[in-house]
């Protein structure tokens, strides 16, 4: 890090508090929760993660190597890929990061890469699998991790569309309780999911997939609600938000064509103005960002 | 740069492989099977793809003549579909998946020699009741008998209905005795589509039959649906309810997806007494368990490619009873027919145990089936200290050993049940005059004093 001393210290990287929090709950699953992952499971998808960034880094010729975004992807497939299979565990990591450079249109990564990887081994019939009861419903959790999460977002902008997603989850499983005649705490049992919240903050959020336009983005949000409450109430399978995030990311160039708006960076110039409270850093590399460095898994 | 690059890869390269491998050998000599519990239900699972068998087996004890059920089902389901059961095969699953006690015999220190012994041991209890009632007329109140038959010992009726309160007045009027709450519970599932599969005994078929007791009613659908229905059993529950549920699958362990799924603690050396006792510590460590998790989890006791186990608590079921419980895909030496064989096919059993009350399980449990392979049992160790005579040097550290090792087994013991230590202590008898929390000084054991 060869930063410019003329110029004031930029705040952090919004991906730093990603990664602290990531890290935090990985702990916490793995020392409390007794989560179905090794700590050198663990060691092997963030090394595969770091390793795969590393040498795409150089086959695309990117000016530096940088170790953020791959990290969050390789703590959020610790989180969430579960395999018997070491091999396994490398393909996902490998695949998750290779999609951020292979997959794109018109300079942006289609799909939020830890669920590219999830979606496409699940989608070929690999033997993985992603467990979303495993966080259980404490919901002092919940709380600790929505707050996290908030701030996180906070920093990294476009926290809209998870609020448009927790909110339209919200109203789809209230008025499904309601049309089924069940029990409000059916509905508020399934809103206190440790996993919906690790989506809702961490997945969905995610500024480089998501629409440029804040309609965009809560269009996208509802959407996405509506084909996961499909899956899980017409088609009863699992992991309905990962499956309709996946597919919803595809149509998001067609929701940036309608609705249009800027594209985010992770780390902006301080002169180009800003949108939506979004941090203001000093870019290492300016001028040079063929391909910016993806988000969050 | 180089020489941490090639670093880098061989830790890369090792952790391919740090998938620690682990196998012990040893008898079982206890087990805890689903007996042990009051009010408890025990359900076999069997799942492939969309195929569903359900076998279960309720702890009824009451008068046939006042045994009733009603359980919510996915479709309407044909005469085929319906079978009764055999509980001994229930029970071989049971016993066979059940958390078990191991004991091993330490060998003369001096002599290096190993011993093994096991010895079998059971337990039985009590059962619990259920609904009653008579049969009748066939009535619109938005109900349809969609349809009728005599399976077994059972009269069976699937209904289905418009509304609840139809619902409700019909099971009423035909004897049923409809516990108070039940109505809301009912319009759910009518508002979800579900059927209503009402079984009593037919007690003239049961004499004719010969059975003292209730078989396991067996139901097979094709849904995508992969839950157990709980609500209505709650509904007259005078406390939680104890349920056991044995997944059959091809692929792997089975999970729920709305409850967290939890390993009960295993592997652990507990004192020898509880050999004598072992039912009372299952019950006492599972409800430890359930308490820890704020009663809000489902526990895994087994889980196993029931292809193999080393040593097995009880023989792993047979091709025969495995069919009979739905698994369908397994082939059938007795058969005559055998279906097609593509690949390997495994036959992976998941035993979870729930214990659940409307409170902390508002919804119905729903499950995943996962590719998990990985092997798990409750197994609790119970190690015999050598109880000859020794003048060899090793003798005092062996001693010294033994003893640091009852202390960390009555503590093992006490966190495990909440069971006071003191009580452990006095039970696992020995001398504890001395300190036994008092850790061996280390100069002790570097000089052999």
């Amino acid at each position: 890090m060869r930063a410019d001393s003329s110029r004031p210290r930029p705040p952090l990287d919004p991906r730093i508090y990603q990664i602290s929090v990531l890290s935090g709950l990985l702990i916490y699953g793995l020392g409390w929760l007794h989560f179905d992952i090794t700590p050198g499971r663990a060691a092997l998808l963030l090394s595969t993660a770091l390793l795969t960034q590393y040498v795409c880094t150089k086959l695309w010729r990117l000016p530096k190597f940088d170790p953020k975004s791959a990290l969050i992807s390789g703590l959020s497939l610790c989180l969430l890929l579960r395999t018997n299979f070491a091999a396994l565990a490398v393909l996902a990591a490998v695949v998750t990061i290779a999609s951020k450079f292979l997959v794109r249109w018109k300079g942006k990564h289609i799909f939020n890469p830890t669920n590219f990887g999830l979606v496409f081994l699940m989608f070929l019939g690999a033997p993985i699998w992603v467990s979303p009861g495993q966080w259980g419903n404490v919901a002092y959790f919940g709380f600790l991790m929505a707050c996290l999460g908030g701030l996180v977002v906070n920093r990294a902008a476009r926290s809209d569309v998870t609020y448009a997603f927790l909110i339209s989850f919200a109203a789809l499983q209230f008025g499904r309780a309601f049309w089924a005649m069940q029990r409000w705490e059916v509905p508020i049992h399934r809103m206190e999911s440790g996993a919906l919240l690790l989506f809702a903050f961490f997945m969905i959020s995610d500024p480089k997939t998501t629409p440029n336009s804040r309609a965009g983005r809560i269009l996208f949000a509802a959407v996405v609600t509506a084909f996961a409450g499909f899956i899980q109430f017409g088609l009863y399978r699992t992991n309905g938000i990962l499956w309709s995030l996946a597919l919803w990311s595809m149509a998001v160039p067609l929701i940036d064509r309608l609705l249009p708006g800027p594209q985010y960076e992770w780390t902006r110039p301080r002169q180009k103005p800003q949108t939506q409270g979004v941090i203001d850093e000093a870019d290492s590399s300016p001028r040079h960002r063929p391909l910016d460095q993806p988000a969050l898994g | 740069m180089k020489r941490i690059l090639l670093l880098g890869t061989v830790l890369w390269i090792s952790l391919l492989w740090a998938n620690p491998a682990s196998c012990f050998c040893g008898f079982y000599v206890a087990q805890g099977n689903a007996k042990l519990f009051n009010h408890a239900s025990k359900v076999v699972m069997v799942r492939d793809a969309d195929r569903t068998a359900l076998t279960m087996a309720n702890d009824y004890s009451g008068e046939p003549a006042q045994f009733a059920i009603v359980i919510p089902v996915p479709t309407v389901l044909q005469r085929g579909q319906i079978h009764v059961g055999d509980r001994a095969v229930m029970e071989h699953l049971d016993a066979y998946s059940a958390p078990r006690l191991v004991e091993y015999f330490d060998p003369d220190p001096c002599l290096r020699y190993e011993a093994l012994r096991s010895a079998p041991m059971s337990q039985g209890m009590a059962r619990k009741a259920a609904d009653s009632m008579n049969s009748a007329r066939e009535r619109s109140l938005g109900v349809r008998i969609e349809a009728r038959y005599t399976v077994g010992e059972y009269d069976i009726l699937i209904l289905s209905a418009k509304q609840s309160g139809g619902l409700e007045t019909w099971l009423l009027e035909n004897g049923y005795s409809v516990p108070a709450g039940a109505r809301r519970v009912l319009a759910s599932y009518i508002r979800q589509g579900m059927k209503f599969f009402v079984a009593k005994v037919n007690l003239g078929e049961q004499q004719r039959l010969g059975f003292s007791y209730l078989r396991p009613i067996q139901v097979a659908y094709e849904s995508p649906k992969f839950m157990l229905p709980l609500r209505l059993g709650m509904v007259n529950a005078d406390g939680p309810q104890e349920l056991f549920v044995f997944a059959i699958t091809k692929n792997g362990r089975v999970e729920t997806t709305n409850y967290r799924t939890v390993r009960l603690p295993e592997g652990v050396d507990i004192p020898e007494y509880v050999k004598d006792d072992f039912p009372r510590f299952y019950r006492a460590m599972f409800t430890r368990q359930v308490e820890n998790e704020n009663r809000e989890a489902v526990f895994l006791e087994y889980a196993w490619n029931m292809s193999w186990c080393d040593p097995c608590a009880a023989d792993p079921l047979s091709a025969d009873e495995l069919r009979s419980l739905g698994a369908f895909w397994v082939a059938s030496p007795n058969s005559g027919w055998n279906p097609p064989q593509t690949g390997p096919q495994t036959t992976f059993i998941t035993r979870l145990h729930v214990r659940y009350d409307a409170r902390h399980f508002p919804e119905d449990l729903v499950f995943q089936e996962t590719a998990d392979q990985s092997n798990f049992q409750a197994r609790y160790v119970m190690r015999h200290p050598w109880k000859g005579e020794g003048s060899c040097d090793g003798i005092r550290e062996y001693r010294r050993s033994v003893r640091e090792r009852r202390v960390k087994e009555a503590e093992t013991l006490a966190t495990l049940t909440g069971w006071d230590i003191a009580s452990i202590r006095r039970k696992m008898g020995g001398d504890w005059s001395d300190d036994p929390d008092k850790p061996v000084p280390w100069w002790d054991r570097m000089w052999k004093n």
